[in-house]
């Protein structure tokens, strides 16, 4: 992919998309518990990634402070790389994190984005919410090999499925 | 699971105004004029609901003539819904995975403790 002279792109060829998700979560253990698994790299590590027959990693750093910085670089079959590039912006222990990111694929900035990870008692266990609201960059389309990824996967569980 | 907040795209297509546009569009593209017809405004009133669809990228609008013809693109819809599901997705395995690391773990803690004692 050729990089561009962003003063040489034509206004036509930027864009921006925003958008939001907002994902929530049971776990039958306490808040504090929960929370320890993304303080620290190690324990972040163990469940934090690409999935593994298709991501290969290369590099995992992470700072788990306010100011602190995260990095997760990893290579996908295909070749291509990602690079999440994260900020922790604030951290309440056993409570909340928010960071700010940009992902790149093969160098390209595709978005920039918030994420706000929510750590709530419920009885004996934690209720954890993540919403994430981003800002898509310049139309990103690489030839429509992550919707054919995306098809496969939903079509083998739909196989799945069908089977039970 | 809570719905999906699509912003700009869809705020863009929140205004019965600017739907009734690219359901005009999608029949294909056509003038500003052609498309203030159908409503009591103002063309400026008209053109400003041409900017914020061009701005979600829903419409493009070429500087052709004098007349502007404006068409539908509807990629950007489809784009925007296909990254937030990536993310989505990424996020769903991920989570998945942070429950079964603190099962293990706990599983450990338990074999330890009746070490221990």
């Amino acid at each position: 992919m050729a990089a561009r002279n962003p003063s040489s792109t034509s206004v036509a060829e930027r864009s921006a998309q925003h958008a939001t998700f907002v994902i929530e979560r049971s776990y039958a253990f306490p808040p504090a518990k929960v929370f320890a698994a993304w303080a620290s790299r190690e324990a972040k590590a163990r469940w934090f990634g690409g999935p593994a027959k298709e991501w290969t990693l290369k590099v995992r750093e992470l700072d788990f402070r306010i100011g602190g910085r995260e990095r997760l670089v990893g290579t996908w079959a295909g070749g291509t790389v990602s690079d999440f590039d994260s900020l922790y912006q604030d951290i309440v222990p056993d409570r909340r994190i928010v960071y700010s990111y940009s992902m790149r694929i093969d160098e390209k900035r595709i978005s920039v984005s918030l994420a706000t990870v929510e750590f709530a008692p419920a009885g004996k266990g934690t209720q954890l919410t993540v919403t994430e609201q981003g800002a898509f960059l310049d139309g990103y389309d690489d030839a429509g090999s992550r919707e054919r990824g995306t098809r496969a996967l939903l079509d083998k569980l739909d196989a799945a499925i069908k089977q039970n | 699971m809570s719905p999906d907040h699509l912003s700009a795209t869809f705020s863009a297509l929140a205004d019965p105004t600017r739907r009734a546009i690219l359901a005009r569009l999608a029949s294909g593209e056509t003038s500003v004029t052609e498309l203030a017809e159908p409503f009591e405004m103002s063309l400026p009133a008209v053109t400003k609901h041409l900017k914020v669809l061009q701005r979600a990228g829903l419409i493009t609008r070429s500087r052709e003539a004098q007349w502007r013809p404006c068409r539908l693109e509807a990629k950007p819809l489809k784009r925007a819904a296909d990254w937030v599901e990536q993310y989505r997705r990424f996020w769903e395995q991920n989570l998945d995975n942070l429950e079964a690391y603190l099962r293990k773990l706990q599983q450990q803690e338990k074999k330890h403790g009746r070490k221990k004692s």
